[in-house]
C-alpha cells in the first residue's frame, strides 16, 4: 500500500543533531514543550505552597518567610519565566490556529515578538522580586 | 479489517480543541487574579485567605485548576505519545499521568473547600 511504499523507499536522512539548525519558530516550539513539562513537574510544589499559604496563619507565615531567601526568589523567578514563556508561546499558537501569521515571514516575526515580550516581562518582574 | 492500536493519537480533535479551550480559561483567570492582586494587595494571612474564602472566587479558582490539570494531561500525554514507543511503558506512563492529574483535582477541592 501507499503507506508501506513510503516506508521502504530509501530517502536521504540526516539525524546528526549537531549539524541541524532548528529554525527560530522550531526553537520556540521546543521551548513551549520544555516549559510545559517543567511546569507539570513543578505543579505539586505549587499546589503544596498554595495549600500551606491558605491553611493557618502559621503556615502562611512559613510560606511568606521562604521569600526571604534569595535562592527561593531565584527559583520563583525561574518558575514565572516558564509560565510567561509558555503563556505567550501559547497565545501565538492560538493566533496561528485562527490563521493569523501563518506565512513564513510573519511566523518568524511573531517568534521574535514572543521572545522580546517574555524577556521584557522577566526583566520587569525580576526587578520587583530580586 | 480495521486495525486499531491500543494507544495512539487517533482521537486527536477533541483533545486539540480542549487544549485551546482550557488555555483560554486559564488566560481569563490569570487576568482576573492579576487585577484582584493589584486591587487587594494582600500582605496578611486574613487578606490572602479572604480572596479565596469568597465562594465565587473559590469556584473560579477551581475551574482554573481543573482547566490547568486537563491542559497538563493533554500536553504530557502528547509528550509520551511522541517519544515513548514501547506500548507497555507508554500505557504505564499514561495511566500514571492520568492518575496524578485526577489526584490533583481532589487535592484542589481539599485546598479550596477545607472543612
Amino acid at each position: 500500500m501507499a503507506d508501506t511504499a513510503i516506508r521502504t523507499k530509501k530517502r536521504p536522512k540526516n539525524l546528526d543533531i549537531m549539524s541541524i539548525r532548528l529554525p527560530l519558530p522550531g526553537v520556540l516550539s521546543i521551548i513551549h514543550r520544555l516549559t510545559g513539562a517543567a511546569l507539570f513537574i513543578l505543579l505539586p510544589v505549587f499546589l503544596w505552597l498554595f495549600e500551606r499559604s491558605l491553611a493557618t496563619p502559621e503556615t502562611f507565615a512559613e510560606v511568606k518567610a521562604l521569600g526571604n531567601h534569595l535562592i527561593v526568589r531565584l527559583i520563583l523567578l525561574g518558575f514565572i519565566w516558564f509560565y510567561i514563556q509558555h503563556f505567550l508561546t501559547g497565545l501565538r499558537y492560538l493566533l496561528i490556529d485562527l490563521h493569523k501569521g501563518v506565512e513564513l515571514e510573519a511566523a518568524r516575526f511573531s517568534t521574535k515578538v514572543v521572545f522580546a515580550a517574555s524577556t521584557t516581562l522577566m526583566l520587569v518582574i525580576g526587578a520587583f522580586i530580586l | 479489517m480495521i486495525k486499531r492500536k491500543l494507544v495512539g493519537a487517533h482521537y486527536g480533535f477533541g483533545d486539540w480543541l480542549l487544549q485551546r479551550g482550557t488555555a483560554l480559561v486559564m488566560a481569563l483567570y490569570a487576568t482576573l487574579i492579576l487585577v484582584i492582586m493589584a486591587v487587594v494587595q494582600p500582605s496578611t494571612y486574613l487578606e490572602w485567605r479572604g480572596i479565596f474564602d469568597n465562594r465565587v472566587m473559590a469556584f473560579l479558582t477551581f475551574i482554573y485548576l481543573v482547566a490547568l490539570f486537563w491542559h497538563a494531561w493533554i500536553g504530557v500525554r502528547d509528550i509520551w505519545l511522541d517519544y515513548v514507543k514501547n506500548t507497555g511503558v507508554r500505557l504505564l506512563l499514561l495511566m500514571a499521568t492520568l492518575a496524578v492529574t485526577i489526584g490533583y483535582t481532589g487535592w484542589a477541592v481539599q485546598i479550596l473547600w477545607r472543612v
